[in-house]
């Protein structure tokens, strides 16, 4: 009995292993250095298959980078007595502070919503609004506001056909993370499309760091702010008092 | 070359930064101003966020007056007394300033008030130099012109608990320098400037002090009083970024430098135009910014946490 309990398990999880992502990354950790300028991460993987390829529907690949998510508040101008003022905002409960979308082809095509809700691959699904705090009246027009922000800013990137996919089984996109990316945990999620749906997913993360001095510094701003204040001004006195003790010297 | 500001947490081209510290400062060198009103909003124009800007212009403003002060202490045109009054008032007014800064950032609205002050304190003194450039001008076109009186008495001398300040020669009400203290301390804490450029005619015209010690006093005054809003930014809101200060610092010191040495040679009169133009197209560019409708009506902020 359960050696057919076993078997059937096994002929149910058949279909869904048929194909299998396996990925790597060009780099895993991205040190924000005094000259960082932003990166360019390499994503490249294999497809790997049990069976033969199937012919009666076409394979797609999904690349998604997720920085850390973080509550936002977006703001909305309004003329008053001439000027432009913020009057109205919506609260976000979190955002991602990055998130980058590459895919073979434009992902409307190629993935059907109900998965995209399950597996939360488009950038819209990524941000949640905050509830109780909504009083506007077009609390959808803020959320697009984000993205089309954040878009500009390179800090959201949806890359439709940037997935190079050869032969159905070696695939490689570059994904840039720009220079204004904040530390923390970037997950990066590949997924494997047929037919709409989700057939197999491969899961790694890149971790973005400060490096050393910087990072002793912003816990210095914060963990030691009067340490950190005393610093700010003896280096001001220092260089204020110094230059122009070197350059009467220099004269002299 | 790009430089990283950790506390910014982006960054920027590290000569725009030197150009910017390096050519307020040669500005500063040539006319004896701190430079902290045009460094402020020069920081908005290259994307440096408006409380990482005035927190970390106030901090520049230390390293531009720390050797002006100590060089007018060792020639005693300081009035200490009246200093101290002043600098009193600046605490005071620093820690009014700050309290402000802070709620107006809660609610979203501090962009909007940095930008108003700038508008409104620029657009008045720029006014107010040109003014008195031409006025100037003229007056050395045309020697029979008369002088003004140096010495006016006005309502402010006959307020009550009044101080005897020797070095300048008073014998008035502390209610006045006091005020006046406060009043640069709220800039001070709310624009990112030492406040020099209000604290000197309001000593002259306000107060009646004599001319001599006027300048070290102002610098004695603007010194501390910045030196105590850098601390207070740091420990309240913690949006004062050193390394940004330092290239800042760098660029302006040895700009007054070179400022001083030009400042020698060329007619001050012309220049002194020049530089009421300029402030007038600051404030001008930033009060378009705020009257013309602008491209993207929202904007993102992130709460910072802790």
């Amino acid at each position: 009995m359960r050696a057919l309990v076993l078997l059937l398990m096994l002929f149910a999880a058949l279909p869904l292993r048929a194909e299998e992502v396996v990925a790597g990354l060009s780099q895993d950790r991205v040190s924000l250095t005094v000259n960082f300028e932003g990166s360019e991460i390499l994503i490249f993987g294999a497809i790997r298959r049990e069976a033969p390829l199937p012919e009666d529907s076409t394979l797609d690949v999904a690349v998604a980078i997720e920085g850390p998510p973080m509550p936002a508040i977006i703001w909305r101008k309004a003329r008053r007595a001439g000027i432009w003022v913020n009057t109205e905002r919506q609260d976000v409960r979190a955002a991602p502070s990055f998130y980058a979308v590459a895919s073979t082809a434009p992902l409307r095509d190629i993935l059907s919503p109900e998965a995209d809700l399950t597996h939360r691959i488009s950038p819209r699904l990524a941000i949640f609004e905050a509830r109780g705090t909504v009083d506007v009246h077009d609390p959808a027009a803020f959320t697009e506001a984000l993205i089309r922000i954040r878009e500009r800013e390179g800090l959201y990137q949806q890359l439709d056909g940037a997935v190079d996919l050869q032969r159905d089984t070696l695939f490689s996109t570059r994904i840039t993370l720009p220079k204004q990316i904040v530390e923390g945990r970037y997950d990066a999620r590949i997924f494997l499309l047929r037919e709409g749906e989700v057939i197999d997913e491969f899961e790694t993360f890149i971790d973005v760091r400060k490096a050393v001095f910087e990072r002793w510094l912003f816990n210095l701003a914060y963990e030691q702010p009067f340490i950190y204040g005393f610093m700010a001004l003896a280096i001001a006195v220092f260089f204020g008092w110094g230059a122009s003790a070197l350059f009467r010297f220099v004269r002299s | 070359m790009q430089v990283y500001l950790p506390i910014a947490e982006t960054s920027v081209n590290a000569f725009t930064l030197l150009g910017v510290g390096g050519g307020v400062g040669v500005l500063s060198g040539m006319f004896g101003v701190g430079g902290g009103f045009l460094i402020t909003p020069l920081l908005f124009f290259i994307g440096v966020p408006p409380a990482i800007a005035v927190a970390t212009g106030v901090n520049q403003v230390v390293a531009s007056s720390i050797s002006g002060v100590l060089a007018h202490l060792k020639r005693k045109t300081v009035d200490l007394r009246m200093g101290m009054v002043l600098l009193i008032g600046g605490l005071i007014g620093s820690i009014i300033g700050i309290w402000f800064f802070n709620l107006m950032q809660r609610l979203g609205q501090i962009d909007l008030i940095v930008q108003l002050s700038y508008v409104i304190f620029l657009g008045i003194i720029g006014a107010l130099m040109f003014q008195e450039a031409l006025r100037a001008l003229m007056r050395a076109k045309d020697p029979n012109a008369r002088r003004r009186k140096l010495h006016v008495h006005t309502w402010v001398h006959n307020l009550p608990m009044k101080m005897k300040f020797r070095a300048s020669g008073l014998y008035i009400s502390v209610f006045p320098p006091l005020v006046v203290g406060i009043g640069v301390g709220i800039l001070a804490a709310v624009m990112g400037v030492g406040g020099g450029f209000i604290l000197v005619p309001a000593m002259i015209y306000l107060l009646g002090m004599p001319t001599k010690v006027v300048i070290g006093t102002s610098l004695f005054q603007v010194t501390f009083v910045a030196a105590f809003t850098t601390m207070m930014h740091a420990v309240t809101n913690q949006s004062v970024d050193v390394l940004l200060a330092l290239f800042l610092i760098i660029g302006g010191v040895v700009g007054a430098q070179i400022g001083t040495r030009v400042g020698l040679k060329l007619g001050a009169e012309q220049l002194r135009i020049l530089l009421a133009l300029l402030v007038l197209s600051v404030a001008g560019k930033i009060a378009f910014d705020l009257l013309w409708t602008p491209a993207e009506l929202y904007s993102v902020t992130v709460p910072r946490q802790f």
